[in-house]
Formats: C-alpha cells, sequence, structure tokens
C-alpha cells in the first residue's frame, strides 16, 4: 500500500553512491524514510532510538479513497472558482463607482476561497502524517570547537590586556565621543527655558471667542462657559497652552485668595483649559456642582473653591487669569497668567 | 497500482527537480540546507499557529501601508478644506485643518479603494497586536522562554513594545482629535520625566505642543524607523526559531532530543500560505465591513476640544488606564517636581516590562531549573508561574477597562467617581485573586492528573522488526519528560550527573559515533542516546 512501491529504486539506506546518482545517468533516490538527512541525521551517525525507523511521510489522506479524493478536488476548485468569480466581481466594483462594503465581501471571498481551496488541498490530497525526526546536534557545538571559539577570542583579548592603560582609555574615549555626538540630537528642539511658564496672555491682551470675536461680560450667560483665545494680531492665538474658560458662576459664592481680589468681573472668572494632568482641555462643566471634568482622565475641579482638583489624578489647581475689561467693554487679560499652565514637569517645583 | 508510464512521467519529473537543484547546488552549496529547509518539521498543535497569525497580519501592514503612503501628505501645515471636485463631506467645509488630515479625507473620500485599504491597514494593525499579545501568552503558560530560547523571548517582547509604539504612530498621523488628543497625552507623560522631561518633548515634538514639524516626524518614524526595528527584530527572530527549532508539547513518543510533527513542504507551506490567506480575507471583510477610525467624524486636532469617549486603540487601553487609575499622586520638593503622569505612564509599564524581560532569569531561581528544555510545559504543572500570569492578564485587562471609564459609567449608570475607586481596588485584588484561583485550579487538575484512574503513566513501547521491546518517553524512565510533578522531575539532573569525562567522549570526532552505527543492538543505541543527552546537558 505504500507508495515506496511506486518509486524506481530503493536502495539500502545511506548508500552515498546511490544517493548521489548511478551511473546509469538516471539520477535515483533513496527511499523517502530511510534517508537518515531527512531525520536531522548525519549520514553515517548511529540512528538515534528516539526518532523511529521506517517512518513514510509520503501517505495523503484520501490515497486508498479514489472518489474521495475526486470529491475533494472538486471542493477545492470550487473554492477557487469563488475566487475567481470575486476577483471579476472585485474588477466590476471599482469601475461601478468602487462601493466600499462590495469591495470588502469580493475581496474577503477571493482571499478566503483561495486559503481555504490550499488548506484542503493540504489536508486531503498532500503527504502530511506525523514525522519524527532528531533535532539534530547542531544546537549546541562540541567542546572541541567551544575551545577553539575561546582560543580565537582571546587570541585578540589577551594582547590587548597587556595594555591596560590602552584599554580602559578606549573604554572613556568612547564616553567621551559618544556624548559628544548627542550634540545634533539637541538641534532636534529649542530649549525650553522658561517656554513653559509662557502664554499669548499680557496685560491688556483682548479674549477673543472661536470666531476671533471679542467678548463683553453680558455675553456669557449665568452658569455659561466659553472658551477664549488671546488676541495675536487681530486673531485667536493658537497656542496650545493659552486656550482659556471664561465661567460665569452668577450669584454663587466662590472662594478665591485674597491675593487675587479683582481678578474677576462679577461672577465672571476665567481659568486656564489645559488640564494640570495630561494636558487635555478640561470642557465638561457640570453646572448643578460647578465643577470642570477633563473628559481625558475624569480630573474634576471645583470652580467655586479655586479650580482645585476634588477628584481623578490632576494634583494642581487650573490657574487663575486675571481679567478686566478695556474702555469698549471688551474682556481682557489685566495680567498673564501668573505660574505655568497645563501638565507639571521637572522644573517647575 | 501505477502504470509504466505513470512511473516513467514520475521519474520525468524527479529527474528534472533533480538536475535543477544541481544546478543551484554547483553555485551555492546548498543542497544541504535547502533539504533541513524543505523537511523542516512544525509540530501540529494550534497554539503555534497564533505566532504565524502575527506575521500575516504584518504582511497585510506592510502591504496596505506602502500603499497609503502615496496619498498621505505628512505636513502640518494650515488649510481649509474647499474641494472643487470629486466627493465633498459637507460638514468639514470651510473648517481649518492640517494638510495631513485632509490628505486623509481625500484618501478615504476620493481615492477609488483607499477608504479600504486604509480601513485593512488600521484592522490589521489590530489583529497584528492581538496575535502578538496572545503568541506571548502561549510562550509564557508553556515555559517555551525557557534556556535556550530566553534571548526569542527578549527579542519578542521588544517586538511587542516597538508594535505598539508603531500602532499608536500610525493612528496618530491622520491629525484628528481623537489621536492628537492621544498624542497631548503623550507629550504630558514625556515632559513629566524627571530632569529631561521638558528638553526631551522639546526635541521631539521640535518645540512646544503641538510642534511645529511633529507630523512630518512621525511620518518617517512609522514608515521608516520602527518598520526597520520591526524587520530586523522579527527576522533574527525567525532566524533563532529556524536554528533552535520549534518547541513542542510533550506526549508519547516525544523527548526533548527529537521532535514531531508534519513537514514544511508541502504540507505547511500550504497551510501556511492558505491561513496568510485567511488572515488576509478576514481583514478584508473587516475592512469592507465594519467602520474603523472614521476621522471625519472626529474633524480635525485643535488643543482646546475634546469629548469624552476618547480611548486609545485597545492595546494601548492599559496605558491610559494606568494613567486614569494612579490617584493625585506628584512629587515636589528642592524646587522641582515629579509630575503624575510619570508614574502610571512610564514607571509602572516600565515595571511590568522589566519583570517581563527578567522573567526567564525569575523562572530559573523559582525553579532551580537552568537546563535547556525543548519540551514544554503544561499550565499546570507550573502553578506559581501560571498564577503570575493569569495575575498579569487580569491587572492588564482591569487597566485596560480603566481607559473607558467613561463610557461604562454611562453605560452600567455607576458614577465614575465610584467606578474608578472600584478599578483602583481591582488593580491590586483582581490579580491576587487571579493568581490563587490559577494556583489552586493547576493543583487540582495536578492531582486529577495523578489519580490512579487515570491512564497509567509511561510512553509506548515499540517491538522491533527483530523482536526486542523498547520504550519511547517514558516519563519515569530517561528523565527527558517535563510533564510530572513540578521541578524535580523537570531538572536535567541525569544529564548533569554525568561524568566530565563522558561529555569529553560525546566531543569526539564523528568516527567515534560512526562506529557504533555498524550494530543495531539495545546497548549501543542506548550509548547514543546518553551521548546525545549529554549534548544537550553540556550546555548549561
Amino acid at each position: 500500500m505504500t507508495t515506496t512501491d511506486d518509486l524506481p529504486a530503493v536502495p539500502e539506506a545511506g548508500d552515498e553512491t546511490v544517493a548521489h546518482g548511478a551511473a546509469s545517468g538516471q539520477p535515483e533516490r533513496v527511499a523517502f524514510g530511510r534517508n537518515p538527512r531527512h531525520f536531522g541525521i548525519d549520514p553515517g551517525e548511529p540512528w538515534p532510538d528516539d526518532v523511529p525507523k521506517d517512518q513514510d511521510d509520503t501517505h495523503w489522506r484520501f490515497e486508498n479513497d479514489p472518489a474521495g479524493a475526486r470529491r475533494a478536488e472538486l471542493k477545492i476548485a470550487f473554492c477557487w472558482t469563488l475566487t475567481v468569480l470575486a476577483s471579476i466581481a472585485l474588477a466590476i466594483v471599482y469601475i461601478d463607482g468602487a462601493n466600499t462594503q462590495a469591495a470588502g465581501i469580493c475581496w474577503g471571498i477571493a482571499f478566503l476561497g483561495l486559503g481555504i481551496g490550499m488548506l484542503m488541498w493540504a489536508r486531503d490530497l498532500l503527504p502530511g502524517h506525523e514525522v519524527t525526526a532528531s533535532r539534530g546536534h547542531h544546537d549546541v557545538c562540541a567542546e572541541v570547537d567551544r575551545i577553539a571559539v575561546a582560543e580565537s577570542l582571546s587570541r585578540g583579548t589577551e594582547p590587548m590586556a597587556r595594555r591596560p592603560f590602552l584599554f580602559k582609555m578606549m573604554g572613556a574615549v568612547g564616553g567621551i565621543f559618544g556624548l559628544a555626538t548627542i550634540f545634533p540630537l539637541a538641534s532636534l528642539g529649542p530649549r525650553p527655558h522658561t517656554d513653559l511658564y509662557k502664554t499669548d496672555w499680557t496685560g491688556g491682551v483682548r479674549a477673543l471667542n472661536e470666531d476671533g470675536n471679542p467678548i463683553r461680560p453680558g455675553d456669557i450667560p449665568v452658569n455659561g462657559i466659553l472658551t477664549v483665545f488671546p488676541e495675536v494680531d487681530g486673531q485667536p492665538s493658537t497656542d496650545a497652552l493659552s486656550p482659556t474658560l471664561l465661567i460665569n458662576v452668577g450669584d454663587a459664592p466662590f472662594k478665591i485668595p485674597p491675593s487675587r481680589t479683582g481678578w474677576n468681573i462679577g461672577g465672571l472668572v476665567a481659568f486656564s483649559k489645559i488640564c494640570t494632568h495630561a494636558g487635555c482641555p478640561a470642557s465638561l462643566y457640570n453646572v448643578q456642582t460647578h465643577q470642570l471634568i477633563c473628559p481625558c482622565h475624569q480630573s474634576t475641579f471645583d470652580v467655586l473653591d479655586d479650580c482645585n482638583p476634588v477628584f481623578g489624578p490632576a494634583s494642581r489647581s487650573l490657574p487663575q487669569l486675571p481679567i478686566g475689561t478695556d474702555a469698549e467693554g471688551y474682556v481682557i487679560a489685566t495680567e498673564g497668567y501668573q505660574e505655568a499652565v497645563g501638565p507639571g514637569f521637572w522644573n517647575r517645583g | 497500482m501505477s502504470t509504466t508510464r505513470e512511473r516513467a512521467a514520475a521519474q520525468k519529473r524527479y529527474s528534472t527537480q533533480k538536475s535543477v537543484m544541481d544546478t543551484v547546488d554547483e553555485r551555492f552549496g546548498s543542497s544541504r540546507f535547502l533539504t533541513s529547509v524543505l523537511d523542516k518539521i512544525f509540530p501540529d498543535h494550534w497554539s503555534f499557529m497564533i505566532g504565524e497569525v502575527a506575521m500575516d497580519s504584518l504582511i497585510v501592514l506592510i502591504v496596505t501601508g506602502v500603499y497609503l503612503t502615496f496619498f498621505y501628505v505628512p505636513s502640518s501645515t494650515d488649510v481649509v478644506y474647499a474641494p472643487t471636485s470629486g466627493h465633498v463631506y459637507a460638514p468639514l467645509v470651510g473648517q481649518h485643518m492640517s494638510e495631513a488630515y485632509m490628505s486623509v479625507i481625500n484618501l478615504s473620500f476620493n481615492v477609488r479603494f483607499g477608504l479600504i485599504m486604509r480601513q485593512a491597514h488600521h484592522w490589521a494593525a489590530l489583529i497584528f497586536l492581538a496575535a502578538v499579545m496572545f503568541h506571548m501568552c502561549r510562550i509564557f503558560f508553556s515555559g517555551a522562554f525557557r534556556k535556550p530560547r530566553e534571548v526569542n523571548w527578549i527579542i519578542g517582547l521588544t517586538l511587542w513594545m516597538v508594535v505598539m509604539l508603531e500602532g499608536f504612530t500610525g493612528y496618530s498621523l491622520p491629525d484628528d482629535l481623537l489621536s492628537g488628543t492621544g498624542i497631548r497625552v503623550i507629550y504630558s507623560i514625556v515632559q513629566s520625566i524627571p530632569l529631561i522631561g521638558s528638553w526631551l518633548a522639546y526635541d521631539v515634538w521640535g518645540g512646544r505642543f503641538p510642534g511645529p514639524s511633529f507630523i512630518a516626524r512621525l511620518f518617517i518614524i512609522h514608515e521608516f524607523v520602527f518598520p526597520l526595528l520591526i524587520i530586523g527584530l522579527l527576522t533574527a527572530h525567525l532566524m533563532i526559531l529556524w536554528h533552535q527549532k520549534h518547541t513542542d508539547f510533550p506526549g508519547p513518543g516525544k523527548t526533548e532530543t527529537n521532535i514531531r510533527g508534519s513537514r514544511i513542504w508541502p504540507q505547511y507551506a500550504l497551510k501556511a500560505g492558505g491561513l496568510m490567506m485567511l488572515v488576509s480575507g478576514v481583514t478584508f471583510l473587516l475592512a469592507g465591513l465594519i467602520q474603523i477610525n472614521p476621522v471625519w467624524l472626529y474633524g480635525p486636532y485643535n488643543p482646546y476640544t475634546v469629548s469624552a469617549g476618547a480611548q486609545p486603540d485597545w492595546y494601548l487601553g492599559f496605558l491610559d488606564g494606568s494613567v486614569r487609575l494612579w490617584p493625585h499622586w506628584e512629587f515636589r520638593s528642592f524646587g522641582h517636581e515629579i509630575a503624575n503622569p510619570f508614574f502610571p505612564g512610564l514607571l509602572i509599564p516600565g515595571l511590568i516590562f522589566t519583570i517581563m524581560y527578567a522573567w526567564p532569569w525569575i523562572d530559573k531561581k523559582v525553579y532551580n531549573d537552568y537546563g535547556p528544555h525543548n519540551l514544554l510545559d503544561r499550565p499546570r504543572d507550573k502553578p506559581f508561574r501560571t498564577g503570575i500570569g493569569v495575575a498579569y492578564i487580569i491587572f492588564f485587562i482591569v487597566e485596560t477597562l480603566a481607559c473607558a471609564t467613561d463610557l461604562l459609567a454611562n453605560n452600567l449608570h455607576i458614577a465614575f467617581e465610584r467606578l474608578i475607586e472600584i478599578l483602583q481596588y481591582g488593580a491590586f485584588i483582581g490579580p491576587l485573586v487571579g493568581f490563587t484561583i490559577a494556583f489552586k485550579a493547576c493543583q487540582a487538575l495536578q492531582r486529577t492528573d495523578a489519580h490512579p484512574i487515570q491512564k497509567p503513566l509511561g510512553g509506548v513501547i515499540i517491538r522491533t522488526a527483530d523482536g526486542a521491546y523498547h520504550t519511547l518517553g517514558d516519563h519515569h524512565g530517561n528523565g527527558h519528560d517535563s510533564h510530572t510533578n513540578g521541578h524535580t522531575a523537570d531538572s536535567p539532573d541525569g544529564h548533569d550527573a554525568e561524568p566530565d569525562g563522558h561529555e569529553a567522549g560525546g566531543a569526539e570526532p564523528e568516527g567515534h559515533e560512526a562506529a557504533g552505527a555498524e550494530t543495531e543492538g539495545a546497548a549501543e543505541a542506548g550509548s547514543a542516546g546518553a551521548d546525545r543527552a549529554t549534548r544537550l546537558g553540556r550546555g548549561r
């Protein structure tokens, strides 16, 4: 029943002359299961006792069932026909407006048909019996080889070690030169210096809304909030640390340190919108509790209590911006922020 | 069974192939190597397929990714969306956006098959990361990281990290509101690094957030630097795997020195090819039918808008969750501060990764097992390791859940404050409970195994042609098997007991062993086996 019967020649295992081609000019082969090469065994090496002999992995599932093989062939052909049809459909879809859903279905069917066909071919009509082979002994080398490599290594390192000064200096040179080569990296960006303390808000700068219009205190109803930006060249600044919230808390009593008297216009107060935790805009306002919530990590700030954090990972209050009105009655900053806005950093202290 | 004609045809085909391989061999001397390639054995266990799925989705990623680069414009230049031809996405008309965002909108709406390619790229990334993580779980729980495979564990972990960063840089490229918020958070985490944070952030981003040249840099990082790293590391990963051969689960006839499975040619070549097609097929079905990352709905990024429901892609959820769960602690003194995001954003992941990198050596210490292993553990046989793995997974899941506190709170009708507190406790209690349950379950399963009613331990008895008997894979006999109780059976002490003189014997030239090949008596085979065992044991 084995296919070895079909092979042209069944010479003795490990017979090198036969394995390398007979004199007749017709190259001949060793019976598959007996050629030690296929089992990780070098010719001439003793056959390991954990590798069974005479394994034959040329068998396949429907070997003795021609009808089953025929059916399997038809199934595979059917799968690949689906791939062909889906490919044609894909071309039509492309020409006809390239609908994404249709393309996905076509592509999916084409790939799946091809893949399932391949898997069925492997399973039903190709040899795939489990075999056991030796792992070989190439995973580790013999002691003679290990001695040789250590010798080769010390051929260089031994004379080097005789010059300990040079040996150490080479390390130092490498370190110092390595540090010097970091400097091109420093050009990748400017030094921060005090930049993180700065925003575009300074004394007298108007607060503009998103559309670039100035704001009057009355524009914001009680319990209303508005994101405003400092005016730069007549436009709202795009600086990422400058967005500020104007909040009208109305008559609600709010606590603010005495040093900040006059930073508000009645019930209208201004706080940085940039969360002190990770820099997301703290843009959700809970009117009932007068709390600002940052949607990113749920840091919660109490507007009536100097925007102190009351929940979540933020540990600093949102900085307050002193505001007033200019001669035309528009909201301005009377001064810039008095502290760094946004998330913390090493030098902030 | 076959006719003479068929036989002649087969002989002719064989001759042709032989002469082709001869031609190759005359150039490269490659016949031995190619034999080992075509003969390579893959163990037939489904869990070995997961790593392959990762590789297949990487191929989908490379192909679709290269396609996308032809359309993407890596520029943060401010433009106004006012298309004059093609499909117009009305809600965005007149809005300011970066050129990068506009190029993604155009790719999605005005390039035929552009959207499906983009979505396939994104879906493939999600599948890739999932496959990588499942693959890692398989390696961990079965002890495949043990000697001699520690280096591949380290390369694999590094790959996981690089691949996560690659995913992050990828989904940030469209410069939409959601991903821009993610970049803002990462900027804050970088900025929070003690001593060098703000410098580093200014260097990486080219200045204050959002950074004038950041999109261009992100693009180079995403489509050149990280892919180069991934391909380099993966090549090393696979070459080492190829050299060391697969691990395998213990079973009848399996030993430390043999390998059982089906060959690459033709079986696994077609199976692997078929699997690649299946992965591609599923990816494209998802890409066509299930919308992913609809950046036109999010809008272009600006630093002052965000809404609830800001979550990263799933594989980075644990990082965002960690940042959400960390309490409002930060350290300030001597005019300096270590800002809050540093701890959950870098310190905790750093600790987790350090332990994972060190695990092969921790594991050696725990089990006092420093020897090489090709046969895998069943998780139940290593309750401590399994418990640690389960604890890690639960910690990962709790942190991942925490990245969606806003959504969960809404859907479960719990105040998000309570939910965060629950998850904060859960991050400690969950892993502890998980460890305990897994540990106990492993012990119980071991007891079930040891029960006499189970099938008797032992290997397969083989009767040879000349009537002799010998056993393969005897669990008690030869000390090869790692399958029995705990680590005593595991330690290859039997090998180490061999005196040094014996080892030197194993290292003698081939002639020594060739002499043994003549006879096939049991004694000779036994000594050859001992030789082979010594070789393996000597690796310490």
